[in-house]
């Protein structure tokens, strides 16, 4: 294989358009010959600030769900001094997303190099890739050959150590993974110490979404500059969104950051999101918003877009709930699986989240007491902002977005009548959610 | 704009330790409530001077050590 470690990565272009990320052949993963005809050798930097300057000029921030910049982060580790430690998060946990997945089966090789160039950002002598594996141990063994060639050739710098994420939705939050890669369970714990202060094996510890990663191998190639080329000015670059569209089918795209709704899900909102079979739009899957669908058609996929209903772009999950279905039968089951996924450490989690997804189930059935709504109500208070994670936050404000964006349905439940006509459940959940306790290993 | 200070103390619950012994608002029900669970209802509001002495016994009240009382984070 000829790889030319001299060969300047300045003279290169990065590529037009979109997609970026994903290869133009989206039918197989792109192997590792390809993956360097397309984007040429790892840039080392061979200085550990540089990075970190690229990143906070090109903007980049996390694409795991908090939007939250790459650079601090970087910098907050490095600050932190001894030897560091990376986690590249393919947890994935969010049933609703397979952008992460699709990502690391097509183009390993860019979320790997994006791996390295941060390991070598923060002075890191490990590092590992963490993942939930879907296709039956067919992601994780691609995974492992991807590391294994990239070793042979010389091309990793540092091990990558592959680990599994167990099927449960907390799995992917930094400190329950930091603590099940510490040998325990996949729990949260309550911070600080933050990870970056204290993580794996008490090193200082950088967390990354593996789209994330991706976008630092690009941004390393091709600059700042042209990673601004596309997305907004406050919000650069692009996003994989996983769209779960009304028909069902589900599609994973990469869109330019800022791009409208209406074009995102023309086949679900029609032109102005009265004619089209969509009657609502999650937003951020199910620690998300929903959104009714004639508002959604106004929106555009941007944090500061998004933010006059509440909304944020989260990890880049849309749900486009047809008008055929209950939204609030679809509530009741998304927050029945929460209450379930809950750790079930913290009180008023334990405590909430089963009465919410109880009250929730009444509210979805026909004559409700009026009381429910109000107990509802009463319990998310008592939940959010209340517990070691944000999973009690998350699920609050699903809860409460639907129980706006469904207000007249409920007054129909109340009449005792349903518009729905579709009793099929909608929105994805894993088979069964009733776990043990090893599980969470 | 305030500086912090040595005084800009705030309380905070581990809720994964808390088991709910309500000790805290017992001893300092000035800034502690429970829920109807209950957990404690703490007030975020920096502890002032003259209640310092008194949250520093509801901090050590608690039979899991799950109160703690510091700088704002
Ligand atoms: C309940 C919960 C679940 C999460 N699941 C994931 C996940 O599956 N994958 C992921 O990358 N981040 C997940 N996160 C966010 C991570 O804690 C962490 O912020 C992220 O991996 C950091 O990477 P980023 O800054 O590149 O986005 C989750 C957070 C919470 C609160
Ligand atoms: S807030 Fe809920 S999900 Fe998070 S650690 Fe506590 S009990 Fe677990
Ligand atoms: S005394 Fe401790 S365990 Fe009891 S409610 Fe207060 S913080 Fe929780």
């Amino acid at each position: 294989m000829p790889l030319r470690r001299g060969e300047s990565t300045a003279s290169r272009s990065g590529p037009d358009g979109l997609p970026r990320l994903l290869p133009a052949d989206t039918t197989r993963p792109e192997g590792l010959r390809g993956h360097l005809a397309r984007h040429g050798f790892v840039p080392y930097r061979n200085d550990r600030l540089r990075l970190a300057g690229d990143l906070r000029a090109a903007g980049l921030t996390g694409r795991g769900g908090a939007s939250f910049p790459v650079y601090r982060k970087l910098e907050a580790v490095t600050a932190v001094g001894g030897r560091p430690f990376v986690v590249a998060n393919g947890a994935e946990s969010e049933p609703a997303s397979s952008k992460d997945a699709s990502l690391m089966w097509l183009a390993p090789h860019l979320v790997l190099d994006g791996l390295q160039l941060a390991v070598e950002a923060v002075g890191a002598h490990e590092a590992c890739l963490y993942v939930h594996d879907t296709e039956g141990g067919q992601l994780t063994s691609a995974l492992q050959s991807a590391l294994s060639e990239r070793w042979s050739a010389r091309i990793d710098r540092v091990p990558v150590r592959l680990a599994v994420a167990p099927p449960r939705f907390l799995a992917g939050q930094e400190t329950a993974m930091v603590n099940l890669l510490n040998g325990g369970l996949a729990l949260p714990t309550f911070a600080p110490p933050r990870v970056f202060e204290r993580g794996v094996a008490g090193a200082p510890t950088l967390v990354q979404n593996v789209e994330t990663l991706a976008h630092i191998g690009l941004i390393a190639r091709y600059g700042a500059d042209w990673f601004r080329r596309v997305g907004t000015r406050a919000e650069p670059g692009s996003m994989l969104s996983t769209i779960n569209h009304a028909d069902g089918s589900v599609r994973i795209i990469e869109a330019a950051i800022g791009t409208p709704l209406r074009s995102l899900l023309a086949a679900d909102l029609g032109t102005d999101g009265i004619d089209g079979p969509a009657q609502a739009i999650l937003a951020g899957g199910y620690h998300g918003t929903w959104i009714p669908a004639p508002r959604a058609a106004e929106l555009t996929l941007d944090n500061a877009g998004l933010r006059p209903v509440g909304a944020s772009v989260g990890a880049g999950v849309l749900a486009a709930l047809p008008a055929a279905h209950c939204g609030l039968a679809e509530t009741a089951r998304v927050a029945h699986y929460l209450a379930l996924e809950s750790a079930g450490q913290c009180g008023p989690c334990l405590n909430g989240l089963p009465r919410i997804a109880k009250g929730l189930a009444t509210l979805a059935g026909m004559r409700p007491p009026r009381q429910v709504r109000k107990d509802i109500e009463r319990w998310a208070g008592l939940v959010a902002g209340r517990g070691a994670c944000s999973h009690p936050d998350g699920s609050v404000r699903f809860v409460r977005s639907a129980l706006t964006v469904f207000a007249a349905e409920l007054r129909h439940h109340e009449r005792g009548v349903c518009s729905a006509t579709a009793r099929r459940p909608f929105l994805p959940l894993p088979p069964a959610t009733a776990l043990s306790d090893e599980d969470w290993s | 704009m305030s500086t912090a200070t040595d005084m800009d103390k705030q309380l905070r619950v581990n809720p994964i330790e808390c088991s709910g012994h309500g000790a805290c608002a017992e001893l300092l029900p000035e800034m502690i409530s429970l829920d109807e669970w209950g957990y404690p209802l703490i007030d975020p509001r920096p502890v002032p001077p003259a209640l310092e002495r008194q949250a520093r016994r509801a901090v050590n009240g608690c039979p899991v050590l799950a109160l703690q009382l510091g700088r704002k984070p």
